[in-house]
């Protein structure tokens, strides 16, 4: 048997991962990341438009603070996220983009004079002031009250992951790719690492390690119209849950992205919007301000997703052999800006649609259709980022329900989270690492690499005539068709239903090739049973909640529940001959919110079930921020008397800005 | 509206594993039909699906951002994910792996260990004095064209694709690549990084490094990211010989 020891072990080698690996490394800890795929290639890099941090360098962001961020975020989520958190992360944002320029991450900067842009389909012209020429630049965004996304182009997460996979060689942080986590090894509610299959050889080996942290992204590959990379398959998800310790927390939360390309399910980045594009439908008019008269194109993506979707059952979709699809033009914002900062836009638009985006008029739009985008749900953590129930367990990103994100997240808030999380989490981690030995026995860490080792027999030795590409495909189908933007009781008792059977199945399969190295299907044979317990998760957590929250939409249930529903999913796995996960909850306490429950701005108005605890917080935050400005107070000292907050590292301290020198 | 039927297409594939006694290195036809604005990730997908689930090969992104699935496409080495089938007329495709990279099997390559030599060999990363910046203070400012500029060459994705059509690479097993000579040329205009041209010397003043290449400018004509890197090869050799 082979184990590996180290003090920290990271699984997922994407921004977060990486990040806090670097953090660990740094405290000298032993540490290595484990990735599926070389570290840059991870989805991390597909991140186009930017990175939300409230530098309030440009015009356009000034005046922009962490109160702004954190009220954004909060609205984002329809109040469904952990607002300590979120303040967490406003709060280090701002240092993270900062410590990122120092890594090398190119930032497209502030130019001083003037230049045009295009706001609300109008020329603009917007001058830059000269003592903010070089500073980080930032660009519109939805749901967000300031210009606040920094961004390279529209090539972000391509350099920020470059940045930071580089900066993990400089510290030699041990990477090792091409491998694959089976199953989390733990005892007595602790977590010391994880069984490991090489990719390349088809080999089992244990890695032993004081702690664990799972930065494994998100599970949108359980559907089959999504933007997710085809890594992207909620494998660190599952094998957390497998343990029965760990719970996930809100998986139903899946965020539907307004502008993927039809039919490719590529993105096309919310820059797109940010900086100035229109949607348009079959009969050319721009329909969003009909809908949405203050936010337009820029309300959060789940508003716009649903509005989109509701256009076309209006009729108003543009017919193609894909079905229905509206059209993103973004021609308006012209040529030099396009091929400036929406480079890569341009070329996907050109290369899968043979479309020039920049070319004027109808020539020039792009057919777009809302798809699966991003996991909100994940791993539940505590602020920390260690599992609530299994010691030694910490989760970073999108993998995470962390829970900055509630039930919806903002465009430019996942590539932040990434890297502030990385930061948080990562020390906090390492932390954990310094302070905990590895007690467990190499009996025990035998038992858990014989139980895979026997697994992959098992599955050799299947003799069905079910074909797992079959189940998966028909996994990705029932999740897109019930389980997706519109959601309601029958659909999703119907989902949970087949995917039950679906998972059943599994076992009925024959796997062709007996070979226990480069065999394709014998990983989607044991991938797909854990992407069903994935999907199981997310299936049965949307049938429970009867009430419409963020990306949640209930047909049968529009209003949003603060009354009975404002709480957070659990989901567990008790025994692995369990064909159903099982689902608690965790609630929401009001009466310690910053920002109380209250309608986010855009969205349609009325659609609220009020907890009379809303109320009576506001009253007493209302008190308080009168109180203390009367005092003088500043608004850091504000906020701690509201929700006090903890960061390690310096990351507490106030982030400076050019407004204030 | 419904979809025409396609026309038939033939993937031809170069199968072989290296870690099977028996595996040899044989050539595999696959006929299918060809739906509209078929890549050859979804191509290769349906084959694995449906006609060889033993078939390997490597797609990340499908989106041309991850540079996971550079392949030698009808002798030209390219990104599958980005390779639309209607633009073969004949509708045959014939696949075989990069070379210069590690076979794993089939059309899968180990260009991640490569990578990662090759980044740490020419330090691929910000060396500035060392001292740890107050990222609770204001950034240091960076003029907008320099960034820019900075931006234009971290765009590469390393996908190996100059690596696998370089002629200099032929000939000498250890030459660092394009995309080696292009992170250099990057630090070197990035003024985060403090590296004077004598420490890039340093690193790759080798015929292994700059002064190997024969400017054939195949890594230049088969970039998916269009970088210049011929224009850059060439500015760095003219800084680092007038060092010695």
């Amino acid at each position: 048997m082979k184990i590996n020891y180290c003090d920290a072990l990271v699984i997922g080698g994407g921004l977060a991962g990486l990040r806090a690996a670097v953090a660990a490394q740094k405290k000298g800890l032993n540490t290595v990341v484990l990735s599926l795929v070389p570290v840059k290639r991870s989805h991390s890099a597909a991140a186009q438009g930017g990175m939300q941090a409230s530098l309030g360098n440009s015009k356009m962001s000034d005046g922009d603070n962490e109160d702004m961020h954190f009220a954004d975020t909060v609205k984002g989520s329809d109040w469904g996220c952990d607002q300590e958190v979120a303040r967490m992360f406003v709060h280090t944002a701002p240092k993270a983009i900062r410590e990122l320029a120092g890594w090398g991450v190119p930032w497209t900067r502030v130019r001083e004079g003037s230049r045009e842009a295009v706001i609300n389909a109008k020329k603009t012209t917007i001058t830059e002031d000269a003592e903010r020429h070089g500073l980080i630049m930032s660009r519109d965004f939805g749901g967000t009250k300031k210009w606040r996304t920094c961004y390279t182009a529209d090539a972000t997460g391509h350099s920020m992951l470059f940045g930071v996979a580089n900066q993990a060689l400089k510290h030699d942080v041990d990477i090792r790719d091409r491998k694959e986590a089976l199953s989390l090894i733990h005892e007595n509610e602790r977590c010391y690492g994880a069984i490991v299959r090489d990719l390349i050889t088809g080999e089992l080996e244990a890695y032993v390690a004081k702690g664990t942290c799972i930065a494994t992204g998100g599970y949108g590959r359980v559907f089959k119209q999504t933007t997710n990379a085809v890594i992207c398959e909620g494998i660190g998800a599952a094998i957390a849950i497998e343990t029965g310790v760990a719970t996930l927390g809100n998986m139903e939360a899946i965020q539907f992205h307004p502008t993927p390309i039809v039919p490719s399910g590529i993105l096309l980045t919310e820059g797109c919007r940010g900086d100035g594009g229109i949607l348009r439908d079959v009969d050319g008019h721009r329909f969003m301000p009909d809908y949405e008269p203050e936010k337009k194109e820029l309300a959060s993506r789940d508003v716009v997703s649903r509005r989109m979707i509701e256009h076309i059952r209006n009729g108003k979709g543009v017919p193609s052999p894909y079905g229905d699809h509206i059209w993103l033009d973004i021609s308006i914002l012209g040529r030099e800006h396009i091929e400036k900062n929406l480079r890569d836009v341009q070329e996907i638009c050109q290369i899968f649609n043979g479309i020039d985006p920049a070319d004027e008029g109808k020539k020039g739009w792009a057919p777009v259709l809302p798809m699966q985008h991003y996991s909100m749900g994940g791993i539940r953590t505590k602020p920390t980022g260690e599992s609530q129930k299994l010691n030694g367990l910490f989760v970073c990103g999108e993998a995470s329900c962390w829970d900055m994100h509630g039930f919806n997240r903002l465009g430019g808030n996942s590539v932040s989270e990434t890297v502030v999380a990385g930061m948080i989490v990562g020390n906090y981690f390492a932390d954990y690492c310094i302070e905990n030995d590895v007690v467990i026995g190499t009996k025990t860490v035998e038992s858990f690499m014989n139980a895979q080792d026997k697994y992959i027999d098992e599955i050799l030795a299947y003799k069905g005539d079910e074909d797992i590409f079959r189940i998966k495909n028909r996994m990705q189908n029932l999740m897109d068709e019930k389980v997706g933007i519109f959601r309601d009781g029958k659909g999703l008792t119907e989902a949970v239903n087949e995917l039950e059977e679906l998972l059943i199945k599994t076992k009925q399969i024959n796997v062709k090739s007996k070979e226990r190295i480069g065999n394709p299907e014998l990983e989607e044979a044991y991938r797909v049973p854990r992407m069903l317990k994935i999907a199981l998760c997310v299936a049965k957590g949307a049938l429970e909640r009867t009430e419409s929250r963020g990306a949640h939409y209930r047909e049968d249930y529009l209003k949003r529940d603060d009354a009975n529903w404002l709480n957070r999913t659990l989901t567990s796995w008790a025994n692995p001959s369990d064909t159903l996960p099982t689902v608690t909850y965790e609630e929401l306490d009001i009466m310690t919110m910053e920002m109380p429950p209250a309608f986010r701005g855009y969205g349609a108005k009325g659609m609220i079930i009020e907890n009379e605890l809303s109320e009576k917080r506001q009253a007493i935050v209302d008190e308080v921020v009168e109180r203390m400005q009367a005092e003088g107070k500043d608004r850091h000292e504000i906020q701690h008397e509201l929700m006090p907050f903890d960061l390690p590292m310096n990351y507490r301290e106030n982030n400076e800005r050019v407004g204030d020198l | 509206m419904s979809i025409e039927k396609g026309r038939e297409i033939t993937i031809s594939v170069l199968k072989f594993n290296p870690r099977s006694k028996v595996s040899k290195p044989h050539f595999v036809d696959y006929k299918l039909e060809e739906t509209p604005g078929m890549t050859l990730f979804i191509a290769l997908m349906k084959i694995r699906e449906e006609y060889d689930p033993d078939l390997s090969f490597d797609f990340v992104c499908r989106a041309g951002i991850c540079g996971s699935c550079g392949m030698v496409i009808n002798g030209k080495p390219a990104l599958a994910c980005r390779t639309l089938i209607a633009n073969y007329p004949t509708g045959v495709l014939q696949l075989m792996p990069m070379p210069a990279f590690e076979l794993i099997k089939d059309l899968s390559v180990n260009t991640g260990k490569w990578m990662d030599s090759m980044s740490k060999r020419v330090e691929s990363w910000i060396v500035d004095n060392g001292e740890e910046k107050d990222i609770t203070k204001l950034e240091e400012r960076i003029d907008p064209d320099v960034a820019d500029a900075t931006f234009e060459l971290d765009r590469c994705i390393e996908c190996g694709i100059c690596v696998a059509s370089c002629g200099t690479k032929l000939m000498r097993p250890d030459f660092v690549g394009a995309v080696g000579l292009n992170r250099v040329a990057r630090f070197e205009v990035d003024p985060h990084d403090k590296r004077t041209a004598e420490d890039f010397y340093e690193l790759i003043g080798d015929d292994d490094g700059i002064f190997g290449c024969m400017s054939l400018l195949a890594c230049e004509d088969h970039c998916p990211k269009h970088l210049p890197l011929q224009n850059k090869i060439a500015y760095l050799r003219r800084k680092l010989v007038a060092l010695k």
